[in-house]
């Protein structure tokens, strides 16, 4: 009798996005089941100076947060912009996905997306110069994320360098 | 674009055969999305879609006409906002097959029978909207719709039944009402007067104890808060005395009334209301939310009246589409900015002008509930935090003028409080005017007892020291335990003791300084706490050590009431403390002062829900458990009994046997939570009563205001799990000892289901 109507049930805020780990230990499909399971979601775009408390005040309008891990500078160990969010259950993260991917925190809008799960490791940021691979070759300024993009930076002549 | 598409697109096209030889799913999906999206992005007009349609349909009959007549009931159970669409559609389809449309009527009731008997009494709502709007599409006649509404109305006569269910068949009919009104009246006008009185009768005699507990307001200015089927009597009046015209139903049917007038109609078998099961649960009564009026869109179309019958229209639509489309908010918002007849009522207006809508609602603070109040402090500083937090604050600068516990000011202060957790101290200095200082929330840092040499007084002090540097050393547990023996009782005279009893120093001394080193962020919170939990679990193994952890926890952390609350969540997962001890906890006198301020609350109901959801976990498991022994069971009987599967079934029932202590358990700490709750709750209100009697003082004091509120609230969110334990609280609690103010909230929350 409670007949559904597939026309109806679109939900795509929570719907698995192109993105996959390259470093996941293991094949496709099994990414692609964590990923539909996961309470787990990857949150971008912060400012580094974001806080933990901050993002928990925020995604906690969703659901009771489990955990959150800030990403870091591999090198620096600071802030690098990005964070996990792990939830209890999986209708919690729906809902963030639903409702607050896409929505302002600290001034920027921010990212979120299913993760499949978080291992110790994947708290680093995987750029060469130790944060996020999108500030590598970021062309724009953004103060929030440390300036210009660490090659641009490269490019840009330092005070030191022109004086003598 | 497969042919059906493209067929609809042109106006009024030949039906069509469909030579296709696809996989049934996609024929289903393709009938259920063109039925669904009838009229969507379409050139055409609806009329001329809806005339394409039902010839694809017609011509579909032979081959799926189970598919279609399940897809037809389901949008009408589901797609309520376009109800007048799929009536007509439904007309058309009658018109040219007499013996669909009568299996269609079937469906229907078959359907309703279904949702009634499985509680889903606002679905039912359509069905039976949907039948009496068929009477205008000349599908179903007039007499059989009246005559079911005559059924509908004698459930008023039942007797020993909850009004509730009274109640819910008095508003179906009423409902029904702007649709068929017209047409119920024209054909049997003497019945329909009858039914009217008899309703009217009926609505005199209801018993309204609930209202007060669900008005947001308590003040009748500017708008009095009505109770829902007042508000809806009301607005039928005002109908039948404008003779039935109803302007604002789009009405597609009107334009094929010559095809629909050939049709034969159809009788509705007579339909008995199913009696009344005990596990019925029948929606609770409201109040409707009224804040706007027709001054205060002073441009453009003008509001109607709130006993205009549009007004409910445009209301009950505006809620199906939320209903409907939440998931998607981009779908949502575009379907509430294209609502149809939107150019005839301030619809933008009311919706989009937020601004002005939190204006009105600060400026009626003081009569607002204090849920709503709530609510409202949340979405506004969620709001701001999306806009820079720029606002006109001084605006508001009335709200310093007034004392600070007033609900203007308080309101304020925990928008400007909230608005901190989203971004930071000196942000909120920053956007709020100097004349404002006195509402910014305090700067959230750790305040250490023991921080410098001028603590080397205090007791317990080179305790503090030596233990910091054991942690910051990487110590064992057992190591700091040992470290911890040195700190003297202060609630014994001699320590002959093993120092095992419950020494409140020896707790403040440990989780003082622990808090301290771990005070960076939450999660070197969390990791201290799970680091040492074993000896958190020795300092509280007794009821005034959990008491005592937590008064700790507040003294460090009471400027960020946030972490507070985190910590709080953590001890009560890691089984540091229980639910009760929170509760007591915070309707303890020493936090008395923090009574009135919304972080208090959270902290409650998050412990409440966390008890909650332990039960249902565990209970849960018990169902599994159970289901499985049935399974092993039934195997057992089709083979043969053999050792091993006897002793799974033993397991089995050894461990259902053990989560079936586990529930009881759960549930009886669950029944003392509230019980916990419920007591402090009447202590403190009756302190305050008596204090009040006695001084010959109004009761009415903020703080009273704010603490019955609460308790309405406690009632009125976890309804579902308080209503097991009516029995004990009515006869532990709420007796007819109890100061009438306090009862009075009681009676009213057993209103909602009697």
């Amino acid at each position: 009798m409670s007949a559904k109507l597939n026309a109806l049930n679109s939900d795509s805020y929570i719907d698995v996005s192109q993105y996959r780990d390259q470093h996941f230990k293991g094949n496709r499909y099994e990414q692609e089941k964590l990923l539909k399971q996961s309470n787990t979601l990857y949150v971008g775009n912060l400012s580094f100076y974001t806080t933990e408390e901050q993002v928990h005040e925020l995604f906690s309008k969703s659901g009771d947060v489990k955990r959150i891990i800030i990403g870091l500078d591999k090198v620096k160990k600071t802030a690098c912009g990005f964070c996990f969010v792990e939830y209890y259950t999986r209708a919690d993260a729906e809902h963030a996905m639903r409702f607050i991917n896409g929505t302002r925190l600290d001034d920027r809008i921010i990212r979120t997306d299913w993760d499949a799960g978080f291992k110790e490791g994947r708290q680093y940021g995987r750029g060469k110069s130790g944060g996020q691979v999108r500030d590598e070759y970021r062309q724009d300024y953004d103060p929030a994320r440390g300036g210009y993009g660490k090659l641009a930076q490269q490019h840009r002549p330092t005070e030191a360098r022109n004086s003598f | 674009m497969d042919l059906c598409s493209f067929f609809l697109s042109f106006s009024g096209g030949q039906p069509h055969k469909r030579r296709r030889t696809s996989e049934p799913i996609e024929i289903e999906d393709r009938l259920e999305s063109l039925i669904c999206r009838v009229g969507e992005k379409s050139t055409s007009s609806l009329e001329s879609n809806l005339e394409g349609l039902a010839g694809v349909l017609e011509a579909d009959l032979p081959n799926y006409k189970n598919k279609i007549l399940r897809i037809l009931c389901a949008v009408a159970r589901l797609l309520p906002e376009k109800l007048t669409v799929y009536t007509t559609l439904v007309g058309l389809l009658n018109a040219r097959n007499y013996n669909f449309g009568g299996e269609f009527v079937e469906a229907m009731i078959r359907q309703l029978k279904e949702t009634l008997k499985n509680n889903l009494y606002n679905e039912a709502v359509y069905l039976v909207r949907f039948l009496s709007d068929l009477v205008n599409c000349h599908v179903i006649a007039a007499p059989s719709m009246v005559a079911m509404f005559e059924n509908f109305i004698s459930v008023t006569q039942e007797e020993d039944v909850p009004q509730v269910r009274s109640d819910w068949f008095v508003y179906v009919v009423l409902s029904c009402l702007p649709w068929v009104g017209k047409e119920l009246y024209e054909k049997k006008d003497v019945e329909m007067d009858r039914l009217l009185s008899q309703i009217e009768g009926y609505l005199k005699r209801r018993v309204k104890t609930h209202v007060p507990m669900l008005q947001v307001w308590t003040a009748e200015k500017p708008h009095p808060q009505e109770e829902y089927l007042d508000c809806l009597w009301a607005q039928i009046q005002k109908l039948k005395k404008d003779r039935w015209q109803e302007r604002h139903i789009l009405r597609p049917y009107i334009a094929f009334d010559s095809v629909l007038c050939e049709a034969l109609q159809h009788n509705l078998p007579p339909f008995t209301p199913p009696g009344h099961m005990p596990d019925a649960q029948y929606p609770m009564p409201r109040v409707i939310f009224r804040m706007f009026d027709y001054t205060d869109a002073p441009e453009g179309p003008v509001m109607p009246g709130s006993h205009s019958v549009e007004r409910f229209v445009i209301e009950e639509n505006l809620h199906c589409i939320i209903k409907t489309h939440w998931k998607e908010r981009k779908t949502c918002a575009a379907q509430l900015l294209s609502y149809p007849g939107k150019n005839k009522i301030p619809l933008n207006y009311h919706i989009v002008e937020l601004a002005q809508a939190t204006e009105m609602l600060y400026m009626r603070l003081d009569t607002m509930n204090t849920t709503c109040i709530d609510r409202l402090i949340n979405w506004f500083s969620h709001h701001l935090s999306n806009f820079q937090f720029r606002w006109s604050w001084d605006d508001w600068s009335d709200c310093l003028t007034v004392d600070l516990e007033k609900p203007k000011p308080k309101f304020v202060k925990e928008v400007l409080e909230k608005s901190m957790r989203l971004s930071y101290h000196q942000r909120i200095v920053d956007i709020v005017p100097p004349t404002f200082s006195a509402l910014i929330p305090a700067e959230p840092l750790f305040i250490y007892k023991y921080e410098d040499e001028s603590a080397s007084s205090l007791p317990g002090y080179a305790v503090t020291v030596t233990v910091g540097n054991a942690i910051k050393n990487r110590a064992s547990n057992e190591e700091i335990l040992t470290i911890l023996k040195e700190v003297p009782n202060p609630n014994q005279e001699d320590d002959d003791d093993e120092g095992e009893s419950f020494n409140p120093l020896k707790i403040e001394v440990f989780l003082q300084t622990l808090l301290h080193l771990a005070a960076k962020s939450f999660s070197h919170s969390f990791s201290a706490l799970g680091k040492f939990h074993e000896i958190l679990k020795t300092l509280t193994d007794s009821d005034e050590g959990k008491l005592h952890i937590l008064k700790v926890v507040y003294e460090v952390w009471r400027n960020h009431p946030q972490m507070i609350a985190v910590l709080v969540d953590k001890m009560i997962r890691t089984q540091v403390v229980d639910c009760a001890a929170v509760a007591n906890w915070l309707f303890s006198q020493d936090m008395a002062h923090e009574f009135t301020r919304l972080f208090i609350w959270e902290i409650l109901h998050s412990t409440i829900r966390k008890m909650n959801k332990h039960v249902q976990k565990i209970q849960k498991e018990l169902e599994e458990a159970k289901d499985k022994l049935e399974k092993q069971q039934h195997k057992r009987v089709s083979l043969f009994m053999d050792k091993n599967s006897e002793d799974e079934e033993g397991q089995l029932e050894e461990q259902i046997e053990r989560l079936q202590e586990k529930v009881e358990s759960a549930q009886s700490e669950q029944k003392n939570l509230f019980l916990v709750i419920f007591q402090r709750f009447i202590m403190l209100l009756t302190e305050h009563l008596v204090r009040c009697e006695t001084g010959s003082v109004d009761i009415s004091t903020p703080w009273y205001k704010n603490c019955i509120e609460r308790l309405q609230q406690i009632f009125l969110m976890h309804h579902v799990t308080i209503q097991q334990y009516m029995g004990t609280l009515e006869n532990l609690l709420f007796t007819a000892e109890l100061d009438h103010h306090i009862l009075a909230v009681y009676q009213q929350f057993c209103a909602l289901q009697l």
